[in-house]
């Protein structure tokens, strides 16, 4: 697997020790320090999960192991235009997998990832709620409806692909 | 208070136990086997593998016994047809994510899975092979453990091991569903983590997933060119269980046995790192009595008290992560093995009159991280790489099958001479509390020119399982350079498991204990319970290890490291006196701080 290699900001670090703080350096919150420390950072590279781990006094393994487990948790930082694909049951009956498929063809990344150009990233969604538009993706706030893989391209074009 | 016991039936068998018991505990009073995987009796219940299944009467669904407690009047079937259709089960969706290559794996033969298949007789896979070709890629990155995901059935032992026993915890449940896995952070090297090489892990591994680095066959190689002169050295715990995996029975001292068939393997000089054991009680003594004096009289502060040991080479890579600012805390004495190869490969080789670039020194140790430790940059001290190959207990019992020998009918031999002879102070060594007694029995004859006060030299309260011990000695009427310990309490404290340790560092780092003396180990029960052992490992096996160890210490004719004939001479010879130049050149080392995150 490949990591991005970021040095945190000493700023950056108060931060993440102010969340850590803010529950008591209990080791029983990790996953909701977690939690805030990924709403700051919008993903936990593996600097952040260190900084965690030495605060809670907790092994780095083990929060390796929490940030691997839960699915909301991500090691890669999103992208510029974040696109999600709902996989609820819903959009995948109607082929959300296609659309996905093409997503990947064309941007070259894997679920999870992001270009290198740091543009845009996929990642999957469990339902949104939105069934009667199926397949449904959103990209940052936007919803497209009814999407199929013939018109992912347009959707791209519109943030200057 | 008594506890309260219940009476229920296995097989219709009728049993008592205590509240609390599990079904497995008790199914095990009545000889009765349950096959188990994830269950280990060194740690907690997971309860994750299933199959120990067994049906009890009433309920709907079987159980899992290592997790289930017994209950008044229960019934429990351990093979009815049902039990016996699900652990097949079982075995089979194990076996269909395995790389079962079991002819090419180190385990072959010594696998609780291959067991299981064997005594279930699965052929065929029933269910679809789902290894991943990915997960192929097996970790060399350590000198010591060898880690191989494709033969990883999930228990989780390893884990518990590594956070339990050794609160390393270098080793982590990662991933989830079938993407599941055990991995260190970032799926880094293991040579990269926190990782001690303690090979605990190892020992209670069920599968090949998690095994020592193996270099047996460069260890044959040697031995097979004329031009090289091979010499082994043998630790104190490794003649005490080598027999386990040679077919005799546990508790068992081969010592004698294990000196022959290391001549039969085609060992050029058979000797003993007890040898070195009784050399590091002088040199570590009296470092300690050195240290005592500065800080006690010259009022040096920079002398750091207490003053750990340091022949545990998992222990020393722990401390290096975890507690970098006790470095100065450690003796500088280098374990009784890298010892061992810096003078093999000079005063021996001198003496013997053998060029040190043509030897090559094997050490057979109940130990992993001793591997690591004989590649270490400072271990070089002879000019060249002063130990070159390790090889574990269970390493050595597999050469001597190679070599065809019939372990139980070798006749008892001696070691060669010199670094041959021991005393009984170095063969405790292998116990948890042996360095320490060892230490003492020297140090408080050197100060007051009498015995230790305890009965036929045995200092009772330094020995045990308890994970700490601590004992005090009283230092009364001492010769007159020593005044400055008259009426002194030498504290000491023992530890063994890195758990146990980090508790001791804790309290001595929080102001709440103080001792001047702590041993630790970084095995449970000290290296007769290395990670290099014989597999399997249980407090029982364990503690007739450690009994094998008091036995031969007692029947040896000398029992103290100063009275150690061949130790006097080379000092005499060789190194001077304790502490002196040649020693520091050869004999003492430092550590480095390593990262912890
Ligand atoms: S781990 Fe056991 S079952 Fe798997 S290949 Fe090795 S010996 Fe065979
Ligand atoms: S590596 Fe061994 S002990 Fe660890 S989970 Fe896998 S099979 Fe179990
Ligand atoms: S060798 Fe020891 S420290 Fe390393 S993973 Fe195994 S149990 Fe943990
Ligand atoms: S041994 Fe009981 S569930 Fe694994």
């Amino acid at each position: 697997m490949s990591h991005i290699k970021i040095q945190l900001k000493e700023a950056q670090v108060n931060q993440l020790k102010e969340v850590c703080r803010s529950f008591d350096n209990d080791p029983g919150e990790l996953i909701n320090v977690l939690h805030k420390a990924q709403g700051i950072f919008g993903y936990l590279p593996a600097e952040v999960q260190e900084v965690v781990a030495r605060e809670l006094q907790l092994p780095v393994a083990k929060v390796y192991g929490v940030v691997t487990f839960y699915s909301f948790f991500t090691m890669q930082p999103k992208g510029l235009h974040p696109i999600s694909i709902c996989m609820g049951t819903a959009c995948y009956v109607r082929g959300a997998e296609k659309v996905l498929d093409e997503f990947r063809r064309i941007l070259n990344i894997n679920v999870g990832e992001s270009t290198a150009d740091g543009k845009f990233s996929i990642s999957c969604l469990r339902c949104v709620g939105a069934c009667g538009l199926a397949p449904v993706v959103t990209i940052g706030e936007k919803v497209y409806g009814r999407v199929s893989p013939d018109g992912v391209k347009d959707i791209l074009r519109e943030y200057e692909f | 208070m008594s506890k309260y016991m219940v009476n229920l039936k296995i097989n219709n068998i009728p049993v008592t136990v205590e509240e609390g018991t599990t079904i497995l505990e008790a199914a095990r009073k009545l000889n009765i086997s349950i096959p188990t995987l994830c269950y280990h009796e060194d740690l907690s219940v997971a309860g994750n593998c299933r199959v120990c299944l067994v049906e009890v009467a009433g309920a709907k669904n079987l159980a899992a016994s290592c997790a289930a407690p017994v209950s008044e009047g229960m019934e429990v079937n351990t093979n009815s047809k049902n039990v016996r259709t699900s652990r097949r089960h079982v075995v089979e969706l194990l076996l269909s994510e395995h790389n079962a290559d079991c002819t090419k794996c180190f385990k072959n033969g010594h696998c609780e899975l291959q067991d299981l298949a064997s005594e279930y007789r699965i052929g065929d896979h029933v269910f679809i092979d789902l290894v991943k070709p990915q997960d192929k890629v097996v970790d060399i990155s350590s000198p010591s453990i060898q880690k191989d995901d494709s033969k990883c059935i999930r228990c989780q032992r390893c884990v518990r091991t590594c956070s339990e026993l050794q609160s390393v915890s270098a080793l982590a449940v990662c991933y989830k569903g079938d993407h599941q896995r055990i991995s260190t952070f970032l799926s880094k090297p293991l040579h990269e983590v926190v990782c001690t090489n303690c090979g605990q892990c190892v020992n209670r591994c069920p599968t090949g997933a998690l095994t020592e680095r193996t270099y047996i066959e460069e260890v044959w190689d040697a031995i097979n060119d004329p031009t090289k002169h091979v010499v082994v050295e043998t630790a104190p715990a490794v003649r005490v269980a080598l027999g386990e995996d040679l077919g005799i029975e546990t508790g068992t001292r081969v010592t004698g046995k294990m000196v022959s068939a290391l001549r039969h393997v085609g060992f050029d000089s058979v000797l003993d790192t007890d040898f070195t054991a009784d050399l590091t009680i002088l040199e570590e003594g009296n470092e300690l009595l050195r240290r005592l004096k500065k800080a006690l009289v010259e009022k040096d502060e920079t002398v750091r008290l207490p003053m750990f040991t340091s022949c545990s080479p998992g222990w020393i890579k722990f401390i290096e992560h975890t507690y970098s600012d006790f470095l100065p805390h450690l003796s500088t004495c280098k374990s009784p093995q890298q010892m061992f190869g810096a003078l093999a490969k000079t005063y021996y080789a001198q003496k013997k009159n053998i060029n040190a670039k043509n030897m090559v020194v094997v050490s057979i140790m109940p130990c992993t991280a001793k591997k690591f430790e004989s590649g270490r940059p400072e271990m070089r001290d002879s000019g060249y790489q002063d130990v070159d190959y390790v090889l574990t207990t269970r390493e050595l019992a597999m050469m001597i099958k190679q070599a065809g020998i019939d372990f139980a009918k070798m006749e008892d031999t001696a070691y060669d001479s010199i670094m041959g002879d021991s005393t009984g102070a170095g063969v405790i060594f292998g116990n948890t509390g042996g360095v320490m007694e060892a230490a003492l029995r020297t140090a408080y004859e050197v100060v007051t020119g009498r015995e230790v006060p305890f009965a036929n030299l045995n200092i009772v309260p330094v020995r045990g399982m308890e994970g700490v011990k601590e004992a005090k000695v009283m230092i009364k009427d001492v010769l007159p350079e020593w005044s400055f310990l008259e009426g002194v309490e030498l504290s000491v404290a023992i530890a063994h498991g890195l758990a146990n340790a980090n508790k001791v560092v804790q309290a001595v780092r929080d102001g709440k204990a103080s001792y001047h003396f702590i041993e630790i180990m970084g095995c449970p029960g000290g290296c007769i319970g290395g990670g290099g052992q014989p597999i399997p490992t249980n407090p029982e096996i364990r503690q007739k290890r450690a009994d094998a160890i008091y036995a031969e210490d007692e029947g040896l004719p000398k029992r103290k490291s100063h009275d150690n004939p061949e130790v006097l001479h080379l000092y005499k010879e060789f190194l001077g006196e304790p502490l002196g130049h040649k020693s520091h050149d050869l004999l003492h080392t430092h550590y480095k701080a390593r990262k912890r995150y």
